[in-house]
Order: structure tokens, then C-alpha cells, then sequence
């Protein structure tokens, strides 16, 4: 039973942070209609930039709050850039091209993020320093309840809770949205229509860089090629919870850890990473709109 | 085009592989064997990809089940000594692996079909990568450690002339790319053909003009399957030695860049972009010496990236290289 509950807490704290990626796919398709294939190199980038700062700085040493906060923030700047820059670079010109123009574009910058990253970062994986030091919270009844944990949990309900905030109950929010329902509408309304796509870039990329550094923090080994796995376990997890819906995405997140966590405790190691490709071939066959999606109908 | 333009091309092919036998040094021949290779398989998914307008990322997942179905035939079941019967041996191998292939790519694409653009790229992707994992974790297909010792073709000779191991294969590869060529040539302008660029150009318009669009992907994703099947068994015999781990993704996208490279919906340009982008890493191998770093995976993905803002229907669109110096337009 304890053995239970500890799975369960350890698939929450990394639900939360496939949560956090899933997140910056589901708003860039329910504005573009396309898959974001460079978000979780974006991801990667953000892990590495906290990974240099904290080395330059050499913070592993005397792990403190401030240097977690600097590292996340710079994190945090450096994705958002990158996601602004790939938008207005490789994504705009072909805003009126064919889907497989931009899907292809979209695998390209991928691809030239991974391979950038190998020659600039070097093939063998890094170790990411503790930027806090990790300690038993507290226990109840023979479970540890880690501090690291409790942080993963408490930083992404907060990044969260900000999105919410800043979708629903903001401005440019509600440009947002509306672009999302009718964008040709959204722009004859007077809605700046560049400038909303670009936001969304740049909101769904900080969220990659602040699970990059949790990421970091929790396994801390990183590679130029850990956008890969992680950024189809985050897509299976946006597709699961019904791309295009934010709480869909959070919802697919903690699913997905969650049973990623079972698969590790109860069957095979082995069988985790097929996991995934699994779930995903299930859930496009059977309901391909996701638990919380909506269908969209297409016309002629 | 004539009827007997088949025989006709395999035999100037044929004659040409004789000179390239004798004066090319084996290093040339290796990476020619490679050209055959990815012709065919940019060829085929080109009909899915190109004319079909179906974005397949798990190629080399069909690849792979021609691979090792090749292996372990050529393996397991000698070829003869005798030199006609030992070819005709080679091209059962390449004939059942494509079949096997074909079988696969029935089975994925009956569910994955039925989805469109982004999820489907994502679905092959995945169906690609489940295949690796299978054939990962099989004892009897060598797991991890690679399939070795797999026979290649023997050398044959000539009357008086001793001609090497290559020419062998590569009668093998030239009668299974003219095949591959004529074939989905030959499709394309067919009914069968018009159905596939129908989806194309507008799926709910065919679908409303009675086509019954997921059987005719099917149908399009098997063929093409068939000769990626085809690829991955030449592609066994050529290297005679395979590994899961040259059936990954990148293999897949190597060949979806040569598709995108040579224009979608042209027959020459994939086999254009195929040359091409097997002999550039041989060609960048002076700059990777001289700087000691892999370039060739940046120099591929920027040319993606500047291929489609730049120039997004490929270096040939939907033409053909014969377009170009005969001046007649066609569509």
C-alpha cells in the first residue's frame, strides 16, 4: 500500500510537468491548427540554458532558492525568445501555405534544434546540477513525502494558475480565444492576429522552460536528444486530454504519468517508453477528439 | 510511352552497370548500391507522401520488416551455386520481403489512414517505432546486437570477363528499381492512380464523388510498403549486416526529405533528390574531417526549413525532369 501511494505521488509530480509541455502543444494547435514538433526541443534548449548558468556560476555547489528562481527564470527567457523567434522565422511566412508545408517546416526545426544542440552542447548527456538540496518533507505513516516533489507540484499549479488567469480572465486572453473559434472573424473584429499567435508562442515556450528546469531537477541527466521522448510523451498527453482544450491537457498529463509511473512499479521498465505510442494509437482510433476535446467539423 | 521501354531501359542500365563495375573503385560502388537503395525507397513514399497526400513518417518500419524477413530467408535458405538461378534466388528474397512489408502496411494502415495530416504523421511515427522495438527485443532476429553475415549476391562472369560481387546486386537493384518506376508510373496514370491524387487535391470532393477514401489509401500505403520492403531486403544484402538501430526515425525522415527535396508528385524528382542526398554525406566528408563534427543532420534540416519558405513544391514540383528540355506542359 505504501509502495502505492509513493507511485502515485511520484506520477503526480511528473504528470504535472508532461502537463506543462502538454500544455504549450494544445494552445499553439487550438490557434494554428498544427503540431508544434520544435516545442520540446524549446524544452531542451531551456534545460541547457539553466544547465550553463548554473555551471558558469558553479550554483550546484551551494544549493539555494534564489539560484532555483534565477534558473528558472532564465529558463524561462531563453524558450519564450526561441519560441518568438521560430514563430516569426520558419512559422509566419507559411501562415497561408498548406498544412504539410508547415508540418514539414515544423520537423525541420526540430530536427535543427536536436543537431544544433549535438554540435554546440556535445553528444554525451549532462549532468544537471541540484539547484536545491532534497530532503524528506515529512512523513505519514512510513511515506516519504520528498521536497522536490511538493515543489514540482506547487511550481506548476502556480504556472498553472497563471495561464488561467492570463487565458480567461485577460485581454489579450480573450483575443486568444477568439482567434482559436474563428481567426478570419477575430481579425475583421480589429484583433491583431500576429501578435496573438506570437503571444501564444511565447506563453506555451516558457511553460517548456520552467518544466525543463523541473525536469532537470528531478532526473538530472540531459541531452540534446531528450526533447524527442518527452516531447511525444507530452503530445500523447495533449491528444489524450483532447488537443486544443488547456484543462484536457493537464488532464492527459497526470494520466499519463500516472500510468507511466504504474507501468515502472507493477510491469516493465522496458515497456515504459512503448507505452506512450500505445496510448496514442488507442485513443486516435477510438476517440480521436480526446477525453475533453471538442469535434471540429469540417466543411467544404 | 512505348511498351517495351522497360526491357529497353534495363538493358542500357545493365550495359552501364557493366563500366561502373569495372572502373569504379568498391568504395564508389558501396555508395552507388546506396543511390539504388534510396531510389526506390524515395520512389515509394513518394506515392503515399506525393500523389497520395498522405504525410507517412514510419517508413523505416517497413524497411526494417524487409530487412530482417530478407536476412533470415537469405540466412536460412542458401542460394544455389548456379549463376542464373542464384539471381532468380536474390529477387525471391526481395519479392517475399516486399510481401511481408505489404502485410504490415495493410495492417497499420487500416486504423492509422482513417486519420489525416498531423496525427497521421504522428500514428506511422509511432507504428515505426513499435516495429524497431519488436524486432529490439527478438531473440531470434539477433535483438539488439544487429543481424549478422547476411549473404550478399556472388560474383558472376562473363564469357572471359570476371566482373565483382556488385554487378550481381546490382542487377538485382536495377531490375527492382525499373520495377518500382514502372510500376507506380504506370498506376499513377491509371484509375487507381487518379484516385490517389483525387484525395490529394481535395479528399471530401472524392469522397463525394464516390471514392472510398480509406480503402484507397490502403491501398496506395501498401504498394508503397511493398517496395520500401524491397528497399529494406536490398539494403540487407548490400550492408550484410543490419541493426534495429538503423531503422529509427532518422531513416524515416532521411527519406521523407528526399521526397520533399525532389518535389512531391513528380516520379524524377524524389530519384533526383535520392542521388542527391546520398552522395552529399559522402561529399561533406572532407568538411567533417576538417572540423571533426557530424554537419550533415544541421546542413538536412536547414535544407528543410529553406526548402519551404523558399521553395516549398520541391526542386522539380510536380514536373518531370523530361519537362524540362521537351517543352511540352504536363500535368
Amino acid at each position: 500500500m505504501n509502495e502505492f501511494i509513493q507511485h502515485i505521488i511520484n506520477g503526480i509530480s511528473m504528470g504535472a510537468i508532461y502537463a506543462l509541455i502538454a500544455l504549450g502543444y494544445t494552445m499553439v494547435y487550438g490557434i494554428l491548427q498544427f503540431i508544434n514538433f520544435a516545442h520540446a526541443d524549446i524544452y531542451m534548449v531551456g534545460a541547457f540554458a539553466s544547465y550553463y548558468l548554473a555551471r558558469f556560476f558553479q550554483l550546484g555547489e551551494h544549493p539555494h532558492w534564489s539560484w532555483f528562481f534565477i534558473a528558472l527564470g532564465l529558463s524561462t527567457l531563453v524558450c519564450a525568445l526561441l519560441g518568438f523567434a521560430i514563430e516569426k522565422i520558419a512559422y509566419r511566412p507559411l501562415r497561408k501555405s498548406p498544412k504539410l508545408n508547415i508540418l514539414i517546416t515544423a520537423i525541420g526545426v526540430s530536427l535543427f534544434l536536436e543537431y544544433a544542440g549535438q554540435l554546440l552542447f556535445g553528444v554525451d548527456p549532462k549532468l544537471f546540477p541540484p539547484l536545491l538540496t532534497e530532503s524528506v518533507l515529512f512523513s505519514i505513516g512510513g511515506i516519504n513525502v520528498m521536497s522536490l516533489d511538493v515543489i514540482i507540484l506547487g511550481i506548476s499549479i502556480l504556472a498553472m494558475f497563471v495561464l488561467h488567469r492570463v487565458v480567461y480572465h485577460s485581454k489579450l486572453g480573450k483575443a486568444m480565444r477568439a482567434v482559436s473559434q474563428n481567426s478570419t472573424v477575430a481579425a475583421m473584429l480589429g484583433i491583431s492576429i500576429d501578435r496573438v499567435i506570437s503571444f501564444t508562442f511565447i506563453l506555451g515556450s516558457s511553460l517548456a522552460g520552467i518544466a525543463a528546469v523541473l525536469v532537470g531537477m528531478r532526473y538530472p541527466k540531459i541531452e540534446p536528444m531528450m526533447g524527442m521522448l518527452m516531447g511525444t510523451k507530452a503530445f500523447v498527453a495533449a491528444v489524450l486530454g483532447g488537443i486544443g482544450s488547456l484543462p484536457g491537457a493537464v488532464l492527459g498529463g497526470l494520466i499519463m504519468g500516472l500510468s507511466e509511473e504504474m507501468v515502472v512499479g507493477y510491469l516493465q521498465s522496458t515497456y515504459r517508453d512503448a507505452l506512450s505510442f500505445g496510448i496514442l494509437i488507442v485513443i486516435l482510433i477510438f476517440k480521436p477528439t480526446g477525453l475533453l476535446g471538442t469535434k471540429r467539423i469540417e466543411k467544404v | 510511352m512505348m511498351k517495351s521501354a522497360p526491357l529497353i531501359s534495363f538493358v542500357i542500365l545493365a550495359l552501364m552497370g557493366l563500366m561502373l563495375d569495372q572502373f569504379l573503385n568498391p568504395y564508389l560502388q558501396r555508395t552507388m548500391a546506396l543511390v539504388l537503395v534510396n531510389i526506390i525507397l524515395a520512389m515509394s513514399l513518394n506515392l503515399v507522401n506525393g500523389y497520395t497526400g498522405q504525410f507517412s513518417l514510419g517508413h523505416a518500419g517497413f524497411m526494417a520488416i524487409g530487412a530482417y524477413t530478407s536476412a533470415y530467408l537469405s540466412t536460412h535458405w542458401v542460394a544455389p551455386a548456379a549463376i542464373v538461378p542464384h539471381l532468380l534466388f536474390f529477387i525471391f528474397y526481395s519479392l517475399v520481403s516486399g510481401c511481408f512489408a505489404a502485410i504490415a502496411g495493410w495492417l497499420v494502415g487500416q486504423p492509422s489512414l482513417r486519420l489525416k495530416g498531423d496525427y497521421l504523421a504522428i500514428v506511422t511515427l509511432g507504428f515505426g517505432e513499435i516495429i524497431r522495438v519488436i524486432i529490439l527485443n527478438s531473440s531470434a532476429l539477433g535483438g539488439a546486437r544487429g543481424y549478422f553475415g547476411i549473404p550478399g549476391p556472388s560474383p558472376i562472369s562473363f564469357g572471359g570477363l570476371a566482373l565483382n560481387a556488385f554487378y550481381s546486386f546490382y542487377l538485382v537493384a536495377i531490375l527492382w528499381v525499373l520495377t518500382c518506376f514502372f510500376v507506380i508510373y504506370r498506376t499513377i496514370s491509371s484509375t487507381h492512380g487518379r484516385a490517389f491524387m483525387s484525395i490529394r487535391e481535395d479528399e471530401i470532393a472524392a469522397d463525394s464523388l464516390g471514392i472510398h477514401t480509406t480503402r484507397v489509401k490502403v491501398k496506395s500505403f501498401v504498394l508503397s510498403s511493398f517496395f520500401a520492403g524491397v528497399a529494406g531486403s536490398l539494403f540487407s544484402h548490400c550492408m550484410n549486416f543490419i541493426a534495429p538501430s538503423t531503422f529509427s526515425m532518422l531513416m524515416s525522415i532521411n527519406v521523407v526529405i528526399m521526397v520533399v527535396l525532389g518535389g512531391m508528385g513528380s516520379m524524377t524528382g524524389p530519384i533526383l533528390a535520392a542521388v542527391i542526398i546520398s552522395v552529399l554525406p559522402e561529399a561533406l566528408r572532407p568538411l567533417q574531417e576538417l572540423t571533426g563534427q557530424d554537419y550533415r543532420m544541421v546542413i538536412y534540416s536547414l535544407i528543410l526549413i529553406v526548402l519551404m519558405l523558399v521553395r516549398p513544391q520541391g526542386l522539380l514540383g510536380h514536373k518531370e525532369i523530361w519537362n524540362f528540355w521537351r517543352k511540352t506542359r504536363v500535368e
